[in-house]
């Protein structure tokens, strides 16, 4: 097998020209047979870079930060605010629960849906529950990440995001 | 009596081997794409097994390659 060539030896193109027919069959297999191999070497190395991150993984710092009085939002209404850096917009439900608003699909603003108690990503159909953020339906494959929040002196604050979601 | 000749039979083995490839490449895609989703919504505990199989069928494409790297080289090149 010779995945690397010296230099010096026969040129590349005289080895594999196929004189015969039957020859050109063998090196177009071999040579797909090679793509595939390759293939299968970049997912490997796919596989393992994931294992570095997951390895790596340092578990993040979250500021305590207000999101709304608990007077300030009506029964079922809702309050977008950033979270945890400005660049992450998160959906505030008055039930006190709060979710990225990004969608685990393709990123798309996801809204609340009043009449049926849900959130609901208009761009694909997707629709997450209002209780804990899983996928109810549609392309997603993955819940919604939660805000943790806390009350204090009538304030809710967000203190972190979940980590693991359902 | 066998009436292929030995070039065919060549060809039916790196065929034979092309579609095992394949499969395996199947497998390997499935399992890159599962672990990816499991380690974005905080599954952590999935990658170790995912990377110990993917380079278990890196390793068996491999050999696959090399079982029909030489039988080119066996029929084609004498």
């Amino acid at each position: 097998m010779s995945w690397f060539r010296k230099p010096s030896s026969t040129p590349l193109w005289r080895d594999e020209f196929p004189v015969f027919t039957a020859g050109e069959r063998y090196v177009n297999r071999r040579q797909f047979t090679k793509f595939l191999t390759l293939t299968s070497f970049g997912m490997m190395v796919g596989n393992l870079w994931i294992l570095g991150k997951a390895m790596l993984h340092r578990p993040a710092l979250y500021p305590r930060v207000p999101v709304a009085a608990m007077d300030e939002i009506p029964v079922g209404g809702v309050k977008i605010f950033n979270y945890p850096s400005s660049g992450d917009p998160c959906l505030l439900v008055r039930t006190a629960v709060a979710y990225s608003q990004k969608c685990t699909h393709l990123s798309c603003a996801v809204y609340y849906e009043k009449e049926q108690n849900r959130l609901e990503c208009p761009c694909h159909q997707g629709f997450f529950s209002i209780a804990d953020g899983a996928v109810l339906q549609g392309p997603p494959q993955r819940a919604l990440p939660r805000v943790v929040l806390e009350k204090k002196d009538g304030q809710l604050m967000a203190i972190r995001m979940e980590e693991e979601s359902v | 009596m066998n009436t292929n000749p030995p070039q065919n039979r060549g060809l039916t083995a790196i065929d034979g081997a092309m579609v095992l490839i394949i499969v395996l490449l199947i497998v390997q895609i499935w399992l890159l794409s599962a672990t990816l989703e499991s380690f974005l919504a905080g599954h952590r505990e999935a990658a170790l097994p995912g990377a110990i199989i993917s380079v278990i069928l890196f390793a068996a494409c491999l050999g696959l390659y090399r079982f029909v790297d030489r039988i080119d080289s066996e029929v084609r090149r004498g």
